[in-house]
């Protein structure tokens, strides 16, 4: 299969410069248009899967994702160089905002201005979300228990607003043994 | 800003570690004890300070795990801030490589297959619920809501239809807000 994958691992470094750079309030949406549709590197199956992994596991996901697949390509230099591109430059620039928000938190254009780009940040996120649903088509839970799945755990977060870890603790191994059930047959 | 001795460096260090490795679903999910911890039990930042560190981090672009390392800058200038970074970033990353290392020599195990079946239709609806999360504060506030869903709308379809980079929707966001949209 000749797919496009990154040269070097400074390569890998700039991809995720320039997707951490793009992403405010959170950069998973970024990363998927980076990595998926704008450089081809990943199928929309194969982001699905890194995600189901960096969510199970402790840490941020964006960072487990950089690491894993930095990992993948170079070892641990291309996990340290996904990494490097996804803090370094981004550390810059939230310090010198928290150097320079004593000064300007109190004019009202600037608080207008961060509840626009939130709202933005938002619809981004259930863009990426509508996305990657297609991905669900190919699944051998099947569409019926794949919905079921969804709608479970949207519920149990965003309504019910369980914590995080309980929702993965006990829908997780639900869902697995059913698609190892599944996988059997 | 505090001077920290060695001893309450590496205690911060160590506290920011073990956090790391609760930190299933990002490390704001334990904000709560990292609270709990540098304003109630130490008192080296206030509350404001706390809340601030969060918020200025969600609003700069890059990974909002970022905002650990402005809490340690206000804790404790640049000692500080490489302790809690470091301290957050560290256990998970060698555990990360560990765990993917070892999935990726069992690809095709019925164990792994079935974990990847089976979560992704539950990694989609945290998505969708992460998207809500985000959406419901401006969907709440009734002088919000209008501005807020038009820009949530515009951004849906313009996604949708075509491959314009997502900066300039931020910018429009930045803009309408601050000309007072929502």
């Amino acid at each position: 299969m000749n797919r496009p994958a990154p040269r070097s691992p400074g390569e890998l470094f700039l991809a995720f410069n320039r997707l951490a750079l793009q992403g405010f309030g959170g950069v998973l949406a970024v990363a998927q248009i980076e990595l998926v549709e704008r450089r081809g590197w990943l199928t929309r199956e194969e982001f699905v899967e890194l995600l189901s992994a960096s969510q199970v596991m402790p840490g941020p996901n964006v960072v487990n994702l950089a690491l894993m697949l930095g990992d993948r390509w170079f070892g641990w230099r291309g996990a340290l160089a996904a990494l490097g591109g996804l803090i370094v430059v981004p550390l810059g620039i939230v310090m010198a905002l928290t150097l320079a928000y004593d000064r300007f938190s109190a004019v009202p254009h600037v608080a207008g201005a961060l509840r626009g780009m939130g709202a933005v940040a938002a619809g981004l996120v259930l863009v990426t979300a509508l996305k990657l649903l297609g991905t669900l088509r190919g699944n051998r839970l099947g569409p019926w228990l794949c919905a079921a799945v969804a709608a479970a755990t949207f519920g149990a977060i965003a309504l019910a607003r369980w914590p995080l870890a309980a929702v993965i603790a006990t829908l997780g191994p639900l869902a697995c043994v059913l698609a190892a059930w599944k996988l059997r047959r | 800003m505090n001077a920290l001795a060695w001893p309450e460096l590496l205690a911060l260090t160590g506290h920011f570690m073990l956090l790391s490795l609760l930190a299933v679903g990002g490390a704001i999910t334990t904000a709560s004890d990292m609270h709990r911890y540098v304003v109630a039990e130490h008192g080296w930042i206030s509350d404001a300070q706390f809340t601030s560190s969060i918020a200025i981090a969600q609003a700069a672009p890059g990974p909002n795990v970022l905002f650990v390392a402005v809490i340690g800058w206000n804790v404790a200038g640049l000692p500080g801030l490489i302790a809690t970074l470091a301290g957050t970033l560290m256990p998970s990353t060698l555990l990360v490589l560990a765990v993917s290392r070892w999935a990726a020599q069992r690809r095709e195990s019925l164990g792994v297959r079935a974990f990847a079946t089976g979560m992704a239709p539950l990694t989609l609806g945290l998505l969708l619920a992460t998207g809500w999360v985000l959406a419901e504060p401006f969907v709440r506030a009734p002088d919000q809501r209008l501005g807020a869903l038009a820009l949530i709308a515009v951004t849906a379809v313009t996604m949708l239809k075509t491959k314009t980079s997502p900066i300039w929707l931020v910018a429009l966001g930045a803009v309408v807000g601050a000309l007072g949209g929502l």
